[in-house]
C-alpha cells in the first residue's frame, strides 16, 4: 500500500515536471511572437463598408467568414442529435418543487431576458453583441424556466420544436443557395442587401441557438405526443 | 504591450493546469471540466494576441474564432455530459477505474 502511494507521488512529480516543461515551451513561443502584428485587421477595416454592418466581429462572423458560422450551427445541431440519440430525458431524482423565490425570479427575469436578447441581436450590427450573445441569453431564459419546473408540452416537443431547432441552419443554407443561384458564390452578399440578409440570418440563428442550448440542458429527447 | 503577453501567459498557465487535472483525476466530470479549462486558456491566448494591432481596435478575426470556439466547446461539453450520465447509468459510476501503475 505504501509502495503504491509512493508510486503515485512519483508519477505526479514526473507529470508536473513534464507539464512545467510544456508550459515553459509554450510560454517561450508566446513571448517570441512579434509585439506588433496587425493580422487581418487591415483587410477587415478596408472591406467593412461593403459588409453591411459596422461591427468588425459581426462582419467577420457572418460575412467574411460565414462558412465558419454556418458549420458551427451544424455542430450545434449535431451535438443535440447526439444527445437525443442517447435516449429520453434522464430520470430526475425526487426533487422538491421550486420555492417561491425561484418561481417569482423566473417570472420576472424571463421577459427581461427575452428583451435583452432582442437588444443584443439588434446592437450586434454596430457594437459588441450579435446572434450568439442573443442566443446565449435566450438559452439562459430557457434554462431558468426548466429549473423552475416548466417542461415543454408534448404538443410542442414534436414537429414545432424540430422546426425551431433547424430554422437557423435552414435559413443560413437557404440564403447561401439563393446567392449561388444569383451567380455569386456561397454566402457572398451584394453590399446593398448584406445588412438585411445578415439580420435575417442572425434572427433565425439566435432563436435556434437559444432553443438548442436549452434543449441540450434538458439532457435528452423530450416525450412526443403519440400519433393517433 | 507587455500586458498582452501577460494575458497570453495566463492562458498558457490555464491550459497546463487543465491538462494536469485531465490526466490526474479519474472522475469523468472532472475531466470534462479540465478540458473546458484548457479551452478557456486557448481562448485567452487568442484574444490576448489579437490586441497586438497597435491601434485601438483589436484584430476581429481571432475574436470571431473565439466566439465560434465557445459555441463548439459548449456543444461538445453538453454531449460529453450526456455521455457521462449514460456511463453512470450503464456502469454505476462516472469515473474511470482506479489507475494501476505496474
Amino acid at each position: 500500500m505504501i509502495e503504491k502511494t509512493k508510486q503515485k507521488t512519483l508519477f505526479r512529480l514526473v507529470l508536473i515536471m513534464l507539464l512545467s516543461a510544456l508550459a515553459a515551451g509554450l510560454g517561450y513561443v508566446v513571448l517570441s511572437l512579434p509585439t506588433q502584428a496587425p493580422g487581418l485587421s487591415e483587410q477587415v477595416t478596408a472591406n467593412l463598408v461593403r459588409s453591411g454592418v459596422s461591427n468588425p466581429v459581426t462582419a467577420v462572423l457572418l460575412n467574411f467568414r460565414g462558412y465558419d458560422t454556418l458549420l458551427e450551427m451544424g455542430v450545434l445541431l449535431l451535438a443535440l442529435v447526439g444527445v437525443w440519440s442517447l435516449g429520453g430525458i434522464p430520470e430526475q431524482r425526487k426533487s422538491s418543487p421550486p420555492g417561491p423565490v425561484l418561481d417569482m425570479l423566473a417570472r420576472l427575469l424571463v421577459p427581461l431576458l427575452i428583451l435583452v436578447a432582442g437588444y443584443l441581436l439588434w446592437v450586434g450590427a454596430y457594437a459588441p453583441g450579435g446572434a450568439f450573445q442573443a442566443g446565449a441569453v435566450l438559452a439562459a431564459a430557457g434554462v431558468l424556466l426548466l429549473l423552475a419546473g416548466w417542461r415543454p408540452g408534448t404538443r410542442f416537443s414534436g414537429l414545432p420544436l424540430r422546426i425551431a431547432l433547424v430554422t437557423g441552419l435552414g435559413i443560413f443554407v437557404a440564403v447561401g443557395m439563393a446567392l449561388i443561384l444569383l451567380e455569386r458564390r456561397l454566402l457572398e452578399y451584394s453590399p446593398s442587401f448584406a445588412g438585411a440578409l445578415i439580420l435575417l440570418i442572425e434572427v433565425a440563428a439566435s432563436l435556434s441557438i437559444g432553443i438548442t442550448l436549452a434543449a441540450l440542458f434538458l439532457g435528452g429527447r423530450p416525450e412526443v405526443e403519440p400519433r393517433r | 504591450m507587455s500586458h498582452v503577453f501577460l494575458y497570453a501567459l495566463v492562458g498558457v498557465g490555464l491550459f497546463t493546469l487543465g491538462l494536469y487535472a485531465l490526466i490526474v483525476h479519474p472522475h469523468l466530470l472532472r475531466k470534462i471540466l479540465a478540458i473546458n479549462v484548457m479551452g478557456s486558456g486557448v481562448f485567452l491566448v487568442l484574444v490576448a494576441l489579437a490586441a497586438r494591432t497597435g491601434g485601438a481596435v483589436p484584430d476581429p478575426v481571432p475574436h470571431a474564432m473565439v466566439i465560434t470556439g465557445i459555441v463548439v466547446a459548449i456543444s461538445a461539453t453538453a454531449l460529453a455530459l450526456a455521455l457521462m450520465l449514460r456511463v453512470q447509468v450503464e456502469v454505476g459510476q462516472a469515473g474511470l477505474p482506479e489507475e494501476r501503475l505496474e
